[in-house]
């Protein structure tokens, strides 16, 4: 027999929380916690200082970038100098009005792929959930399965079949298929919150379904739904690269996977170029781990126990 | 009742923090304890007072951010605080062991009942695999649970006789002092009774002491010896239970009491302990409980009460000032058993 | 033994799947792609296998899509993948196959390397908490666990390659040396597998490294690792049989869903060193509009990845024992 006035809840033993996402139940007050534990954290401002780099270039490359990156005007092949930061392409670019301009589309791709997965991946994993019975069935079946197949060569079969794909094929493409890890991770995360008492209380008040998902599940999962985001994003910024980098993205725009293929096509590395290579590159890379370290910090704060730990000299690190 | 009633452990000043994002938050504030062999102590307290942090304080078994930031813990009169690892090793399991709340927590999912108490029978004795073999069997037998699941892994189990293979573990070396952390908090009420009627068994049987935290005073009212009730990581009332039961003195122990009814007496109307308990990380300036207290004074606010020996039973409240001896908290004690 | 059921239907319905994407895709991207392609087979091959094409890509045939649809599947099981027009006039089976043993030596290998490398090194980053492992190596992978592979190629090339001299540029031997199972060859095979090898493992252990870790150190605050502490076992078993052996568990889950990755990357970084695996003969038919010779490697690929899992899903029943009770 329990004491009644013994608020008791099943004790974790060790006092450091497994891991639990940060609840709240409005999305005022989720996104402000998201964005106070972002501040704190160094890595994610690491990574969002990188993304913010790059939305800056992205948004007003005309200002930054010195030349028009089309104009075939330059000494070609020219190595870094005052004039061309970066030195000149094959074709007699400069490389850095190239790098500059061509943020905006992998910026674009990364936003909006990574937008459309993880739109996706909350329709299709919380409806599982919340829908339960051979809905869930089926729609977790197709998400393993599409979890499974490997997203690069199917998205190069169909590259294949249609030549030259241009920006819009890209993102639906990247968005259509890579939305099924994100999906998996909703879904479970939703079963477990589903028998919450704040969840019958909004049954019990007569709320519909959709009030119930949008208003009542959605916000306790906010930090989910943007680690999903940047998951995707990052996927769709590797992809992409690698696709326009085997040339089956549109070879005439301006992106780093494009200068990437016309740097590849034309040896630049035995060439004497190896900068038309590596600067782009290394772009790819940094928006990249802009996202990845965004990713991991959310980690983080999700799971308390995995912060960085000093190790103390006490009886706590004895065996 | 006991032939021989030695002090087994003393706890003297021991002071635990928990330091993590900066702030220190002191989560057991200079507990003083004794044990003689063979006695069975409860300490008893509401979620998050600190009984389960002392307890693994006392076992050494914290782990960051947790640490022991003062005072000794006796066994035996040796140090365990300073002891080294190899020489708490040499301790453990042997004489000192440990039964955790959750079975299905506190056993590897992934092995046998039968490796893990191998596990500990290698780490601490020269023992022949027919030798571990049998003293398994034997174990499992004095919990009542048929020797067959030895080979069984824990999930096969059901809770109760999950809860009872970490028992039978506890005992393999039959040690002098086990640590039982909530054991029966993961039962229904018909196993819990059955399994404290088990534990009392075996403790009368092999003579070992016993401290055993929980949560629900009613559990241990007919087989503690004395009861220790702990509020903000701070000892408020520790005696002979039967005097607990009786007589509480600090009005925390008696909202306790009077907030579960007596099945038996005429139907009362529940009383519960308004509040909740202090944020550790900035504790209050007098006394912890007197936010709460329906006996407070303003006194109580404002000076912290120290621990008062009140004809054998220590309570920390200012109401018991005049009546007692003022009890410096680290002269010794001989602890006493009905 | 109902898991490894379970696991092997799934097996199957995701085979179906991939078989039957092959199938339909042709045929729902606008203006039929495989028209043209069909040009370049006439008058080459006999009417048979040009049959067989035709099914396969819904080109000239008066059957309905479904009867098609089976034919297709009856061909597939057959082995009948068509005939490839890169390497004219090889059947896709046989060209197939003759790519998979480079693939296998050069990702295989790194794969289970970068698992078990970065599995270990994760184990003990997270054993040894706030020591110097795991202070440094979060942030390090988490960043490098970013980068595309190709790039990684790049860079390993321009360095080791170009610059240094040590390494081949590319290609899986050199071309003046005979196939076969000499000494020569095999060690001149090996030499050109080091830097795509490197890439590879480079470039994935990161992941595994960091979620070993993270996975360590929610083990390590589980109450059984503490009641092994408690009952005073060597910190050895301790780390190993305790909390190893369960924090492996979801890693080899997530083996599973990191394949994509490691197929992506294998493809690039064999199209970088002009590989002759499975990954650049599935480009050079793209590149080769050789649609036959492309669905077949497409296929192979996703049997490769199936497999894989099937495998990890096996080592987990027989690490983890719940998996082989419950459904």
């Amino acid at each position: 027999m329990t004491t009644p006035s013994l608020a008791e809840t099943a004790g974790p033993s060790t006092p450091a929380a497994k891991a639990h996402p940060p609840e709240t139940t409005a999305g005022a007050g989720a996104a402000a916690n998201v964005l106070r534990a972002l501040t704190r954290n160094r890595k994610a401002l690491a990574g969002v200082v990188l993304l913010s780099f790059f939305l800056v270039l992205a948004i007003f490359p005309g200002q930054i970038a010195p030349d028009d990156p089309t104009a075939e005007i330059y000494t070609p092949g020219a190595g870094p100098s005052a004039h061309h930061l970066l030195g000149t392409t094959a074709y007699g670019q400069d490389i850095l009005s190239q790098l500059i301009w061509g943020t905006r589309l992998s910026i674009v791709i990364a936003l909006a792929a990574g937008g459309l997965a993880t739109a996706l991946a909350v329709l299709v994993g919380v409806s599982a959930a919340y829908l339960g019975g051979i809905a869930d069935g089926i729609l977790s079946l197709i998400t393993d399965v599409i979890l499974v197949i490997p997203i690069f060569p199917l998205v190069i079969v169909i590259a294949a079949y249609r030549k030259n794909a241009g920006l819009f094929t890209l993102v639906v493409v990247l968005g259509a298929l890579g939305w099924s890890y994100g999906a998996r991770q909703l879904r479970s995360q939703t079963l477990s919150i589903r028998s919450r008492d704040f969840l019958e209380a909004a049954r019990v008040r007569g709320e519909r379904k959709l009030y119930v998902i949008l208003f009542e599940i959605l916000p306790t999962m906010t930090s989910l739904i943007v680690a999903s985001f940047l998951g995707a994003a990052l996927y769709a910024v590797l992809t992409a690269a690698g696709l326009q980098f085997i040339g089956l993205g549109d070879p005439s725009s301006q992106s780093w996977g494009t200068m990437l293929y016309w740097a590849e096509n034309n040896e630049a590395l035995g060439a004497g170029m190896p900068l038309w290579a590596i600067a782009p590159g290394v772009c790819v890379a940094l928006l990249g781990a802009a996202f990845a370290l965004m990713n991991y910090a959310f980690d983080e704060i999700s799971n308390p126990a995995l912060r960085p730990v000093r190790r103390s000299r006490g009886a706590g690190s004895r065996t | 009742m006991n032939a021989a009633s030695e002090r087994i452990l003393e706890v003297r000043g021991l002071s635990v923090a928990y330091n993590s994002d900066g702030v220190p938050v002191v989560a057991v504030d200079d507990v003083d304890l004794e044990l003689s062999s063979r006695e069975f102590l409860a300490i008893v307290g509401e979620s998050g007072c600190g009984k389960s942090t002392l307890l693994f304080a006392i076992a050494q078994l914290l782990s960051p951010p947790a640490e022991i930031v003062g005072g000794e813990v006796l066994f035996r009169g040796r140090n365990m605080v300073s002891l080294s690892r190899s020489e708490l090793r040499s301790i453990r399991w042997r004489e000192l062991s440990v039964v955790m709340q959750s079975a299905m927590n506190a056993l590897n999912p992934v092995m046998t009942v039968a490796t893990q108490m191998r596990d500990a029978c290698k780490a601490h004795a020269d023992m022949s695999d027919a030798e571990i073999e049998a003293r398994s069997r034997e174990v499992l037998r004095l919990v009542s649970i048929d020797p067959v699941h030895l080979h069984s892994y824990p999930h096969q189990l059901s809770g109760g006789m999950r809860q009872r293979a970490m028992i039978a573990m506890a005992l393999l070396f039959t040690p002098d002092l086990v640590i039982m952390d909530e054991p029966t908090s993961a039962l229904d009420v018909v196993a819990q009774r059955s399994l404290m009627v088990q534990i009392k068994q075996l403790q009368e049987q092999l003579g070992f002491a016993v401290i055993f935290v929980t949560h629900d005073m009613s559990l241990v009212s007919h087989f503690s010896d004395r009861l220790m009730v702990m509020y903000a990581g701070q000892v408020v009332e520790l005696g002979a239970t039967r005097n607990l039961f009786e007589r509480p003195l600090h009005p925390y122990t008696r909202g306790l009491l009077e907030a579960f009814p007596s099945i038996h007496g005429p139907r009362v109307h529940l009383l519960g302990i308004a509040g909740s308990p202090p944020d550790l990380a900035r504790p209050p300036a007098g006394c912890r409980f007197s936010p709460r207290c329906p006996e407070a004074e303003e006194r109580c606010l404002a000076s912290p009460p120290a621990l008062l020996d009140t004809d054998g039973c220590l309570v920390r409240c200012l109401l018991y000032e005049q009546a007692s001896a003022r009890t410096p908290t680290t002269e010794a004690r001989a602890g006493g058993a009905p | 033994m109902r898991f490894v059921l379970r696991r092997l239907g799934f097996f199957l319905v995701t085979l179906w799947a991939a078989i039957t994407t092959n199938f339909l895709i042709p045929r729902l991207m606008p203006g039929n792609p495989a028209i043209a392609m069909m040009a370049r087979y006439r008058g080459r091959l006999n009417p048979s296998a040009l049959h067989a094409i035709e099914i396969a890509f819904g080109v000239n045939t008066h059957q309905s899509v479904l009867s098609a649809y089976f034919s297709y599947l009856g061909n597939i099981f057959r082995g009948k993948l068509g005939t490839s027009l890169t390497f004219f006039p090889d059947a896709v089976t046989h060209d197939v196959l003759k790519a998979l043993p480079w693939t296998l030596a050069l990702v295989g290998v790194t794969t289970i390397l970068a698992f078990v490398l970065g599995t270990l090194i994760g184990l003990v980053a997270a054993w040894r908490r706030g020591g110097i492992l795991d202070s440094l190596l979060p942030p390090i992978f988490v960043v490098t666990s970013a980068f595309p592979y190709f790039w990684i190629a790049l860079l390993s090339i321009w360095l080791f390659a170009i610059k240094l001299g040590w390494l081949p540029v590319s290609g899986g031997y050199d071309y003046t040396t005979t196939l076969g199972w000499s000494w020569a060859f095999v060690g001149d095979a090996l030499t050109h597998s080091i830097l795509p090898a490197l890439t590879l493992l480079v470039t994935s252990i990161g992941g595994w490294i960091l979620t070993m870790r993270n996975n360590m150190i929610s083990v390590l605050a589980e109450d059984y690792v503490r009641m092994a502490r408690a009952k005073g076992l060597s910190p050895w078993r301790v780390m190993w049989s305790y909390a190893g052996r369960n924090a492996i568990l979801p890693n080899l889950t997530g083996f599973a869903m990191s394949l994509g990755f490691v197929v992506s990357g294998a493809i690039l970084v064999e199209f970088v060193f002009n590989y002759p695996g499975v990954g650049w003969m599935f480009l050079q038919a793209v590149e080769n509009q050789d649609y036959a010779l492309m669905q077949g490697l497409f296929l192979m690929i996703i049997v490769a990845v199936l497999t894989a899992i099937l495998a990890a899903d096996a080592v987990t029943a027989v690490l983890d024992p719940r998996t082989r009770d419950v459904s």
